[in-house]
């Protein structure tokens, strides 16, 4: 291991760390807008675009992010829709966990529905009033690990952004092995940003499930 | 309407060798699904032991493998390990590793939880009811492991499906490499084959997987409430 090598290899690292936080954050917050949106739209069964949800949801829960990717960089300009790279990434990141988090946010609505809503109705709150104050809450609390499951996994997607020829983790990595043969010093320095962007988030993860796990039955 | 590249794939071989490419995905990811069922399922008996050696070493494993993205976990294999050790390593071989490592902590953190899912009553009751240990463990808590074990393997198969797609990163010659090479090949007669090649790929990708995750959702849903 040469210190030195490390030493002078840092800036780019860091530079390409900023990157996939950047494209990384975007994504997620647009993916968890689009499963919001979609679950909503699913579990109200609101006609035609429950059935559109559907359909986006199988397609993109069923395919690999970088076969996505592919599409959308390499394929959509062919039929004049050209896209920039970072824009594409974020895309796809946003429409690859949209479908997870869509999944994941009615699973949660769907736990809290039925007797919840017949109590708070028969209490005497209007429909807004149920969802608002009884339904969404709940949800929301009872779907956070798999949010949280679904952040990290979409955090590690963001390694395949590489192949759109973005200049992330990985393709820094790669391109500095092929340059100066430093391969365990370029290796190590990856696990290490990698695990930098990633165990604050698992951490950070783990306290918010046992808050809202507190939120969740009262006290 | 712009043209959309499609008839390239009826050009040649071209649609025998994009179907060659998804069976090498295929053929790595069913070859680390096997390893990781088999290493899997022991390994997820023994963490639902109470040593404290036994939590702390894997729980180290599988926050390693929640953490790293398998294509860190590739390159390191790939280039790491046989840059340290000086071995030769083949893509292929490297891939069904790195799956292997990976699969196996999904499938033992699954059994885990499926089997501390059970609760305690269900072993105290059959206790008391006069079966013995191993008759407790294969008529009472076993059905009940595997019905709530089998829909949630049957989804990682196609998230390991899914991800095989990586093994291009470092050079294994499977689906999307060859819709690169047919691009290629084609760049002046058909410069638009991008669109209907990688449609294809991505059409063959869903084709394979929702089935199966169809598959494991129906199982979920019949044996929710038993």
């Amino acid at each position: 291991m040469n210190w030195e090598v490390i030493g002078s290899y840092l800036p780019l690292y860091w530079k390409a760390m900023l990157l996939t936080l950047r494209i990384g954050w975007i994504g997620i917050v647009f993916a968890i807008l689009l499963g919001v949106l979609c679950a909503i739209v699913r579990f109200y069964k609101i006609p035609v675009l429950s059935q559109l949800a559907g359909v986006y949801i199988e397609v993109f829960r069923n395919t690999p992010l970088l076969v996505q990717l592919f599409f959308l960089y390499f394929a959509l300009p062919k039929i004049g829709i050209p896209i920039r790279a970072d824009f594409c990434g974020a895309l796809g990141l946003a429409l690859l966990g949209g479908a997870y988090m869509a999944e994941t946010f009615r699973s949660g609505l769907e736990s809290v529905a039925g007797i919840q809503t017949e109590s708070a109705l028969s209490l005497g709150m209007n429909k807004s009033q149920v969802v608002t104050h009884i339904i969404f809450p709940q949800a929301f609390a009872r779907s956070v690990p798999s949010f949280v499951a679904n952040i990290i996994f979409l955090l590690k997607e963001t390694s395949v952004f590489s192949a759109i020829s973005l200049m992330d983790l990985m393709f820094t990595a790669k391109d500095l092995i092929g340059l100066y043969y430093k391969t365990t010093e370029c290796l190590t320095l990856l696990v290490v940003f990698y695990a930098l962007i990633l165990i604050p988030v698992s951490v950070l993860g783990d306290r918010l499930e046992r808050r809202v796990r507190h939120a969740e039955f009262g006290d | 309407m712009p043209n959309l590249g499609i008839e390239v794939l009826f050009k040649g071989t071209n649609m025998a060798r994009l179907l060659g490419g998804l069976w090498v995905s295929l053929r790595i990811s069913l070859i680390a699904v096997g390893f990781s069922v088999l290493l899997g399922i022991p390994l997820g008996i023994i963490m639902t032991a109470k040593s404290k050696v036994i939590k702390a070493f894997t729980r180290l494993y599988l926050e390693v493998v929640r953490v790293m993205p398998q294509m860190v976990l590739l390159f390191i294999v790939f280039f790491g390990t046989t840059r340290i050790f000086g071995w030769n390593l083949n893509a292929e071989l490297a891939s069904v590793i790195v799956f292997t490592f990976w699969g196996t902590a999904e499938m033992a953190d699954l059994v885990r939880g499926a089997f501390i899912s059970i609760p305690k009553h269900q072993y105290e009751s059959a206790k008391a009811l006069g079966m013995n240990s191993l008759h407790v463990f294969l008529f009472v808590i076993l059905p009940q492991t595997i019905r709530r074990l089998l829909p949630l393997s049957i989804n990682l198969v196609t998230r390991m499906i899914k991800t095989t797609s990586l093994v291009m990163m470092i050079g294994v010659v499977e689906v999307l490499k060859v819709g690169q090479q047919i691009i290629e090949a084609n760049r002046t007669s058909s410069p638009n084959a991008a669109f209907g090649v990688y449609g294809t790929v991505f059409l063959l990708y869903f084709i394979g997987c929702w089935p199966i995750s169809m598959l494991s959702k129906y199982l979920e849903k019949k044996w929710s409430n038993t």
